[in-house]
């Protein structure tokens, strides 16, 4: 009964419990070698560049333009009871508190964590991995400790770029395009808008920089079985660091707010 | 001092129940290449693995200059890894640096050597292996061949005592393989390192081995010089030879 039915039934969960912990794991391997010298910075710097500079314009376009459309919706809807004076705000506070943060972390997950699982495979299949291992260097430290740590900065930090474009979208639609007023648009939004909006919205991006990033590598650390092996972790990178990070967001945003 | 430098101990290694290594014996000699023959898949490049502790067997020792190494935590067996240089199969060279940042890169990351130092120490070992006028060129720019050339460069760069081979001349022409195997005989006896090699290449490796073990079902079914094994009697190691269908090895047709 229970090999032949239940079983399988939990075969997913137990998978996913496995993965997790095994996720886990190399989270605590991370945080060792974080704090473990010599201390060599370039290649933090070269995966920040990578990560967060030539991530630059896909988060620019995608933060302005989802600034814009907010406008545009929100307008259509508060025109119904008379409150265009309402969009500024409205749009500041998505784009801090959840529209910044969650998309930001996925475009980069698109853009960067797909890139390091595919070029953790590769180096995976073609031995360069255990080439680290047999001279006595751990992996871990060389390959994983920079890309882990360049997300947690990185991601933040475009954050406040998206946040900052969004706004700037908004207003061009609201302001220039619909015609709200300029101040009522700006005042809403200095009145209604705090500091911890914002704080809790980078919280989030530093969260969900470690979460692509740990996972990313984790399927590119792992990957078995060829050039085959190589595609399916970049899918599965992608994949699951993205659900992962709209289920921790909804976790996280109301553990925060 | 004893002139063996890798003793295997009864090593067993299974992978989902079936077995690769079934009782591995074997003494590696100091100073000296041995090589290790047997099929494609037949557990070689698994027993190499062990050695470095890439791999931890299910039982078994594998002694390295008197330590035992299957027991040892990952720290210390980067201890005994220091002894070692490897060339792997696809020569396993870091695609994101050029030539000469490969074969630096042991020495940047394990010595406090200037500059001016690593790039002799480079440019020697590159010029052992006749790449000295690549060193700008990025792995993806080099034929097969000369990878294995700069990955030999990079296991040298630190001068380890025991230098392993995993299959060095599979997928290259017969004349590049001669080429690599000379250079293997000419590093081993310019520098007098030990010298493991594992390979299904019969022929080229009989010219250049010091010892040859063959590895039939997972355990060595004889091991001894190149003379002494053509001439062995037992029929996995006659109908292992006789595939290679060259004169002179057991029943090799003419």
């Amino acid at each position: 009964m229970f090999e032949g039915f239940v079983k399988p039934l939990f075969k997913p969960v137990t998978y996913a419990a496995s993965e997790f912990g095994r996720v886990f794991f190399m989270l605590m391997e991370v945080a060792y070698w974080t704090f473990r010298g010599p201390f060599k910075f370039n290649n933090l710097f070269k995966q920040m560049e990578f990560i967060g500079v030539k991530s630059l314009g896909i988060v620019i376009i995608t933060g302005g333009f989802t600034g814009m459309v907010l406008a545009l919706q929100t307008y259509y809807g508060f025109r119904r009871f008379s409150s265009e004076g309402l969009v500024g705000v409205t749009v500041a506070l998505s784009v801090t508190r959840e529209l910044g943060p969650v998309l930001t972390a996925l475009m980069v997950t698109g853009r960067a964590g797909s890139a390091m699982a595919a070029e953790l495979g590769s180096m995976r299949v073609t031995e360069q991995i255990d080439a680290l291992t047999v001279m006595a260097l751990s992996p871990v430290k060389y390959l994983i400790v920079p890309r882990v740590l360049a997300s947690l900065f990185m991601v933040p930090i475009l954050t406040i770029i998206a946040d900052f474009v969004g706004i700037i979208g908004g207003y061009f639609v609201g302001v220039k395009l619909l015609g709200i007023n300029e101040g009522i648009f700006v005042n809403k939004m200095v009145r209604y808008v705090d500091l911890d909006d914002i704080y809790n919205g980078l919280a989030k991006a530093a969260v969900f920089g470690v979460i692509l990033g740990l996972i990313s590598c984790y399927k590119g650390f792992y990957t078995k079985g060829g050039a085959e092996g190589v595609g399916k972790a970049t899918t599965e990178a992608v994949v699951v660091s993205s659900v992962t990070i709209l289920i921790s967001d909804y976790l996280l945003t109301s553990l925060l707010f | 001092m004893d002139d063996t430098t890798i003793r295997i101990v009864d090593l067993y290694k299974s992978f989902n129940g079936q077995k690769v290594l079934d009782g591995i014996n074997l003494d590696v000699k100091r100073g000296k290449i041995t090589v290790i023959i047997g099929k494609s898949g037949g557990g070689k490049s698994v027993l190499m693995k062990h050695l470095i502790g890439l791999l931890k067997p299910d039982s078994g020792e594998i002694w390295i200059d008197g330590t035992e190494i299957t027991k040892l935590n990952e720290r210390e067996l980067n201890q005994v890894r220091m002894k070692f240089g490897m060339l792997f199969q696809e020569a396993a060279l870091f695609d994101s640096m050029n030539v000469f940042e490969n074969v630096a890169f042991p020495l940047r990351e394990h010595t406090r050597l200037q500059q001016k130092e690593i790039k002799r120490t480079v440019e020697e070992k590159l010029k052992a292996v006749g790449l000295l006028a690549f060193t700008e060129k990025l792995p993806s720019e080099l034929s097969g061949g000369m990878k294995k050339r700069v990955g030999l460069a990079r296991a040298l760069a630190l001068d380890p005592d025991i230098v392993l081979f995993d299959e060095p001349t599979s997928a290259l022409d017969p004349v590049i393989s001669l080429t690599i195997e000379d250079l293997i005989k000419e590093t081993q006896t310019r520098f007098q390192k030990t010298y493991v090699v594992i390979s299904h290449d019969i022929a080229g490796m009989f010219r250049i081995a010091d010892t040859v073990a063959m590895l039939n079902n997972g355990k060595i079914v004889a091991a001894g010089s190149p003379y002494e094994i053509k001439r062995n009697g037992q029929e996995a190691v006659k109908e292992f030879l006789k595939a290679t269908k060259i004169p002179g090895f057991a029943g090799g047709e003419l």
